[in-house]
C-alpha cells in the first residue's frame, strides 16, 4: 500500500518519472544490444539471417501473452491463467476449424473468444466475488487446463492433439511470409507480424484509450480511483477480458504454428509472460508499464534462451542463467525506484 | 547516484554472459562446417531431467568420443512442450550440423524444420519414439509393443493366468504410451482369456500424480492381483500407493526402465520385476548411426536396441547391471 501511495506521489513529479521511465526502456535495450553483441561474437551461428528469424518467431507467442499481461500487471494485478487459457482457445479454435469444419476466420474468432470469455470470467470473479487475482487466476489456470483436455477426451473418447490436416491455409495464417512474398531474401513469418500488429494495438489502447488511463489510475491508487467516480469493478473486468483476448490470440497463433493443439502445453507459460513484462520495466505494485519495455522483454528472453542453445551451454545451465538475468531485471526496477 | 547503480547492474549482466562463454570455452565450440573441426551432431531428446534420458545422453557421449564427433544433449522440460523442442531443432538447424538425431514430441509438428534439414542434406536419426515420417534414414528404438507385451506374459505367470490387474500408463499421446499400453493390453485380451484389466490410467510420469491414482485404484479393488506401470514415473506411483495402503508383497508389481527407487523395490521383492530398455544403446547407436550417414555408410532403418526382463535374481548379471541406471 505503501508503494502503490508512493508511486502516485512521485507521478506528480512528471520530470522524474519520465526520466526514469526512459532509463528503464533504455537499460533493457541497452541490454539486449548487449547479448546480441555478445552472442554474435562468441557464435559464428548466432547472427545468420535463419537464426534471427528464429529468434523473433520464438517470440511471437510468449510475446503475445506478455501484452495481455501488461495491461493487467499495470493495474497492480496479475493473471496466472494466461497459460492455459492460450492452450484451451488453441483446443476451441481446433475443434471449430478441424472438427466442425467452420470457416477459417470463424475458428479464429472461437478462438479469440474463448480467450476474452475466459478473461471475462477471471475480471468479475476478481471484482465481483472480490476474490484476489492470484487466487481467481490459479484457479481458472487449473480449470483451463482441465477444460483444454475434456474437451479432446469428450470428442475423440482420448485426450490426443487435434491436427488441422485438412486446412493447410491456417498453418499458412503464421508460418507463411507476407514480407518474404514481396522482398523474398527476408522470410520473416507472419507469426511475427501478427506480434507487432498486436504490439501497436496494445500501444494504443494503453496510451490512447481511456481503458488504458483507468489501468494506470487502478494501480496507482486504486481506491482514489474509485472515490473519482470512475466504476473500478467495470473497468478492471475489462482489463482482464482484454488480457484474455491476448490469450486467445497467442493460442490460434500456436495452434497455427505448431499446426495442430496440443491439450498439455501451457503449464509454466504464464511465468514466462510475467518474467517479459517485470524485464522490460512494468512494476508488479503497478501504475506504470510500457507495451514497448515488454516487447523488448520477451525478446530479451527469447534471445537468451536461443543464444544459449547456439552456444551449446548445458540446459540445467541456461535455466541458471535465465532466471539470474530475470532477478538482474527486477533488481534495476527497484534500484531505480529507490533511486527516486 | 543512480546512474551508477544501473552501471554497476549492467556490468553483472556483462560479467554473467562472459562466465557462461567460458564455460563454454570447456568444450569446443560446435561446427559442422567450419574446416578441420569435427562433424557437429545435435541429439534432440523428449526431455532431460528425468534418469533414463540421461543414460541415453551417456551413451551419445561415449559413441560422440568413440567416432570422435561433437554432440550436444538438450530436451524440453516436459513432453508436453511440443513449441519448445521445436525451437531446440531450429537452433540445431542454424548451427549448420553434419546430423541430427531426434526424438519427435509430436512428429506433425515437427516435419517443415526436417524437411529444411533434408533439403540441407543433413540426416536426420531417429531415436526412442522416433519421429513419424520418412525422413528419418534410421531410427533406434526399443520395440516396445513386444517388451511390454513381454510384462504382461510375466505378469500372467506370477499372478497363476486369472484374477484382476491394472495398468498405469505415462500418457496416451506419446508413442511410448500408446505401445507400451496396447502391447500390455492386447497380449492379456488374446492369450490370457481369465485376467481382467481394471483400470487403465494416465499419470503424466509424475511420481505424486501417479500415487494418487494407483491409490486409487488398489482401495476401489481389493482383489487386485497385479499392477503393471508403463515407465519410471508411473511404477514408482504404483509402489508409492503399496507401500503407502501396506500392501507389501500382497500384489505383483511389474515396472519398466530402472531408477534408484525401482531397484531397490525389485530387489527388496516388493516389485516382482522390469522391463528395461537399452538407454545407453538408444543413445550410443543413434550417433553410430548419424556418424555413419555422415560417412556415406549404409544404416539400417530399424536399429532395434532390445529389451530385458529383470528381477532381483539376475539384476547384478553383468549383461544387464549396466543398463539399470540410477
Amino acid at each position: 500500500m505503501a508503494t502503490r501511495e508512493a508511486s502516485a506521489t512521485t507521478r506528480l513529479s512528471a520530470r522524474t518519472l519520465f526520466r526514469s521511465e526512459a532509463a528503464q526502456k533504455l537499460l533493457a535495450f541497452g541490454a539486449l544490444i548487449v547479448i546480441f553483441i555478445f552472442f554474435s561474437v562468441v557464435s559464428p551461428f548466432f547472427l545468420t539471417r535463419d537464426n534471427v528469424i528464429g529468434i523473433l518467431l520464438a517470440t511471437a507467442v510468449n510475446g503475445i501473452l506478455a501484452l495481455g499481461v501488461t495491461f493487467v500487471i499495470i493495474t497492480a494485478g496479475i493473471d496466472l491463467s494466461v497459460g492455459t487459457v492460450m492452450t484451451l482457445s488453441a483446443m476451441t479454435t481446433a475443434v471449430a476449424i478441424a472438427v466442425w469444419g467452420l470457416p477459417i476466420p470463424l475458428g479464429i474468432l472461437v478462438g479469440l473468444l474463448t480467450g476474452g470469455v475466459a478473461g471475462l470470467v477471471n475480471g468479475l470473479v476478481i471484482s465481483r466475488m472480490k476474490i484476489p487475482p492470484f487466487v481467481a487466476t490459479l484457479g481458472m489456470m487449473m480449470m483451463a487446463r482441465g477444460l483444454a483436455l475434456v474437451i479432446p477426451a469428450a470428442l475423440f473418447g482420448s485426450v490426443k492433439p487435434v491436427y488441422f490436416t485438412d486446412t493447410p491455409v491456417f498453418n499458412q495464417i503464421t508460418m507463411g511470409s507476407v514480407i518474404g512474398s514481396v522482398i523474398p531474401a527476408l522470410p520473416v513469418p507472419n507469426a511475427v507480424l501478427i506480434l507487432f500488429g498486436a504490439a501497436l494495438i496494445a500501444s494504443f489502447i494503453l496510451t490512447k484509450t481511456i481503458l488504458g488511463r483507468y489501468a494506470v489510475a487502478i494501480g496507482s491508487n486504486e481506491e482514489a480511483t474509485r472515490l473519482s467516480g470512475v466504476n473500478v469493478a467495470n473497468w478492471k473486468t475489462a482489463i482482464y477480458a482484454l488480457c484474455g483476448l491476448f490469450s486467445g490470440l497467442a493460442g490460434v497463433v500456436i495452434a497455427s504454428r505448431l499446426n495442430s493443439a496440443q491439450p498439455g502445453l501451457g503449464a509454466g507459460y504464464e511465468l514466462d509472460a510475467i518474467a517479459a513484462v517485470v524485464i522490460g520495466g512494468t512494476s508488479l505494485s503497478g501504475g506504470e508499464g510500457t507495451i514497448l519495455g515488454t516487447l523488448i522483454g520477451a525478446f530479451l528472453m527469447s534471445t537468451l534462451t536461443n543464444g544459449l542453445r547456439i552456444l551449446g551451454v548445458p540446459q540445467e545451465w541456461q535455466m541458471v542463467v535465465t532466471g539470474a538475468i530475470v532477478i538482474l531485471a527486477v533488481y534495476l526496477d527497484i534500484l531505480r525506484r529507490r533511486a527516486r | 547516484m543512480k546512474s551508477k547503480h544501473l552501471l554497476v547492474a549492467l556490468s553483472l549482466l556483462v560479467v554473467i554472459a562472459m562466465l557462461v562463454g567460458c564455460a563454454q570455452q570447456a568444450t569446443p565450440a560446435p561446427g559442422g562446417q567450419q574446416q578441420g573441426a569435427k562433424p557437429y551432431i545435435p541429439v534432440i531428446s523428449k526431455g532431460f531431467q528425468h534418469q533414463f534420458w540421461q543414460a541415453v545422453k551417456q551413451g551419445a557421449e561415449q559413441a560422440a568420443k568413440d567416432y570422435n564427433v561433437d554432440i550436444t544433449f538438450e530436451g524440453p522440460e516436459t513432453e508436453a512442450q511440443v513449441d519448445k523442442q521445436i525451437e531446440m531443432l531450429q537452433a540445431a538447424l542454424a548451427k549448420n550440423p553434419a546430423a541430427i538425431c531426434f526424438a519427435a514430441l509430436d512428429s506433425k509438428a515437427a516435419i517443415p524444420l526436417l524437411e529444411q534439414a533434408k533439403a540441407k542434406n543433413i540426416p536426420v536419426v531417429g531415436f526412442d519414439s522416433g519421429v513419424d515420417s520418412d525422413i528419418p534414414i534410421a531410427t533406434a528404438a526399443t520395440d516396445n509393443v513386444a517388451a511390454a507385451a513381454y510384462a504382461a506374459d510375466k505378469m500372467a505367470e506370477l499372478i497363476g493366468g486369472s484374477g484382476k490387474v491394472a495398468v498405469l500408463v505415462h500418457d496416451q499421446t506419446s508413442r511410448t504410451g500408446i505401445d507400451r499400453r496396447d502391447g500390455f493390453v492386447n497380449r492379456i485380451k488374446e492369450k490370457y482369456p481369465n485376467i481382467e484389466i481394471v483400470s487403465v490410467e494416465y499419470g503424466g510420469g509424475d511420481h505424486l500424480k501417479s500415487t494418487e491414482i494407483a491409490k486409487a485404484v488398489i482401495q476401489a479393488n481389493p482383489d487386485l492381483k497385479g499392477y503393471f506401470g508403463a515407465n519410471e514415473g508411473s511404477i514408482i506411483g504404483v509402489l508409492n500407493a503399496v507401500k503407502e495402503l501396506g500392501m507389501e508383497g500382497k500384489l505383483v508389481v511389474i515396472g519398466y526402465d530402472a531408477g534408484k527407487q525401482q531397484k531397490e523395490a525389485v530387489r527388496s521383492g516388493v516389485e516382482a520385476g522390469a522391463i528395461t530398455q537399452n538407454p545407453i544403446g538408444i543413445g550410443y547407436k543413434c550417433v553410430e548411426a548419424a556418424v555413419k550417414a555422415i560417412r556415406g555408410e549404409s544404416v539400417p532403418k530399424v536399429i532395434d536396441t532390445g529389451f530385458y526382463w529383470y528381477d532381483k535374481t539376475n539384476m547384478d548379471d553383468p549383461k544387464i547391471a549396466p543398463l539399470l541406471y540410477d
